[in-house]
């Protein structure tokens, strides 16, 4: 117990440290700007990501409309700070919150069945609200789009840094409250309801409960995600969110393996940053990313971390106990 | 203990369980056999409330549990271990006990029947730390009743525990199931292995085609010509 408080501790600290260290680099300019937002999308990218495990990875219900979810949050985060005037904090989780009343809806008759229902209804949602947005003028801008979302600051020599700063410390957030869940008595459930649906309904865990429970967390965090996502890019388009955005979420995942937090916080940096740096080849994009995909299900079907989490107590010092908390900061 | 009423179970248009009834009383062995299709798997399932029914009555404890949620009837001590075992073959083997005791929260009590357990399967406290899927069959099947026992049953719907298991393990199961028995837990097990199941039953229902065709003693259906011409091989 005190080796799992001590470990938390040191974690959070070189988290912290880490967080202040790349935002000051930032600052002064030693990391430029396009890097830095390359960094501040990855870190966008993995809260949706690591949403999408949560439902995927560890529950077990191929979810494929996170895109969708995604853009709720961001929508309705703009449309909080724009219309209503209200606090930027303030909208990004009122926005969070739509969108895990959109996942409520939408888990409660789908997650009652088992199989490959949700699947398709989460594709269909994903799409459907695209086309709302694109609908929907007055609040939305439409097919033109939302334009002039306020950033977390007004100083424009500030904002790279800030944005950093924000979205990283809300994945960071995102990851310990994670990890915590699934540590817990209800991450064991939720684990077995993935491992074995019946097995775990027959040792008296309500399966449809907490498949729900999940799923609702997987939107609030991915409305989050595209909450930070529209105050940090400022503008928002409903083709954003197609479905190719959501099928970029199950690679990351896939590629950082089913069930682990620490594989899809650094497939979600690797991948993003590998977007940008193919972007020089645009249309070869989807060519090269399939292909790295299939060479990743050929040689390592369980994806980079399969379903283990990269922990610094194994790199350093002897090894801990499996209870021992482990993260990768940044 | 458990009384079973005219259940009426349809798959879609299928009809397959007829007006099945029957009773278990505390502390027996009580077991279901029958060819395969012939409805045991789905009497076990209409009991323990995964499988809906058409019609008729489970009462369990002097409780009507008819169309009650699985997950609700575990907690008054029916427990089922489903076929082909179904561990949870990511988690270790102390995970698996450990979600066994998913519902309770007496944790000194919980230890202790991790003891029970263990003495009662060496075999799973030798391989406490390794993954249920890299266990042989026979020890999969000792974890799958291990898990079982770790939410305290009162009654233990057991699903072909024989299947797949090579006969030395089969008399071991069975063995492991008279002692749980023993120790104060009913159980209704259904079996294809209709010679085992005899051997070890108070009493036996036969199932055919989604009927119940013939009951009593176990011992007198083991020395019944019919039964020994369909199940036990002239």
């Amino acid at each position: 117990m005190t080796t799992k408080l001590r470990n938390f501790i040191i974690l959070a600290g070189l988290s912290v440290i880490a967080l202040v260290a790349v935002s000051l680099l930032i600052y002064v300019g030693v990391i430029d700007e396009y890097t830095a937002q390359i960094l501040t999308l990855a870190g966008v990218n993995v809260i949706v990501a690591l949403s999408l495990n949560l439902i995927t990875g560890f529950t077990g219900q191929l979810a494929l409309g996170h895109a969708g979810f995604m853009a709720i949050g961001a929508y309705a985060a703009a449309i909080c700070v724009m219309h209503f005037h209200l606090p930027l904090f303030a909208s990004l989780i009122l926005g969070a919150f739509v969108t895990a009343i959109f996942g409520f809806f939408i888990g409660f008759p789908t997650l009652k069945l088992s199989g490959d229902y949700l699947a398709i209804v989460t594709l269909g949602f994903g799409e459907i609200i695209r086309v709302i947005m694109v609908n929907l003028k007055d609040l939305t801008g439409g097919a033109a789009g939302l334009k002039g979302i306020p950033s977390f600051t007004k100083d424009l020599t500030l904002q790279p840094t800030l944005s950093f700063t924000w979205v990283i410390a809300a994945m960071i957030l995102v990851i310990v409250v994670m990890h915590n869940l699934l540590h817990s008595s209800v991450g064991r459930a939720i684990i077995s309801i993935r491992e074995d649906e019946i097995a775990a309904n027959s040792m008296g865990i309500n399966v449809f409960y907490y498949k729900m429970l999940s799923f609702t967390l997987s939107a609030f965090i991915a409305g989050l995600g595209g909450g930070l996502y529209a105050t940090f890019f400022g503008y928002l388009n409903p083709t954003m969110f197609n479905f190719l955005k959501s099928c970029d979420f199950v690679i990351i995942v896939v590629l950082g393996g089913m069930g682990s937090i620490t594989g899809t916080v650094i497939s979600g940096f690797v991948l993003t940053y590998l977007q940008e740096f193919l972007r020089i080849m645009q249309d070869y994009r989807l060519v090269i990313y399939p292909f790295i995909l299939l060479l990743i299900m050929l040689f390592r079907p369980q994806g980079l971390m399969g379903s283990h989490e990269f922990r610094l107590t194994s790199v350093f010092g002897p090894r801990a106990k499996r209870t021992a908390g482990g993260k990768e900061g940044v | 203990m458990l009384e079973v009423k005219n259940l009426n179970v349809f798959y879609g248009n299928i009809h397959a369980l007829f007006d099945v009834s029957f009773k278990v009383e505390d502390g027996e062995i009580i077991t279901l056999i029958g060819a395969n299709g012939s409805g045991k798997t789905t009497t076990l399932h209409s009991i323990s409330g995964i499988v809906p029914l058409k019609s008729g009555n489970v009462v369990y404890d002097d409780a009507d549990i008819t169309g009650i949620e699985p997950h609700k009837i575990v907690l008054g001590g029916l427990v089922q271990v489903p076929e082909g075992r179904r561990i949870f073959a990511n988690l270790t083997v102390q995970e698996n006990l450990e979600m066994g005791a998913y519902t309770r929260t007496d944790a000194s009590e919980i230890k202790r029947d991790y003891d029970v357990v263990f003495t009662n399967f060496p075999r799973l406290k030798e391989r406490r730390k390794q993954q249920g899927g890299t266990l042989s069959g026979g020890e999969q099947q000792m974890l799958a009743i291990g898990r079982a026992l770790m939410s305290r049953p009162k009654l233990l719907l057991l699903d072909e525990p024989s299947m797949g298991l090579a006969p030395v393990l089969v008399d071991e199961i069975f063995e492991i199931i008279q002692q749980i028995n023993k120790n104060g837990v009913t159980i209704l097990l259904v079996e294809q292995n209709a010679y085992k199941a005899l051997s070890i039953a108070d009493r036996a229902y036969i199932l055919e085609t989604g009927r119940i065709t013939m009951t009593g003693n176990a011992a007198d259906l083991k020395n019944n010509e019919s039964v020994k011409k369909a199940y036990l091989g002239g």
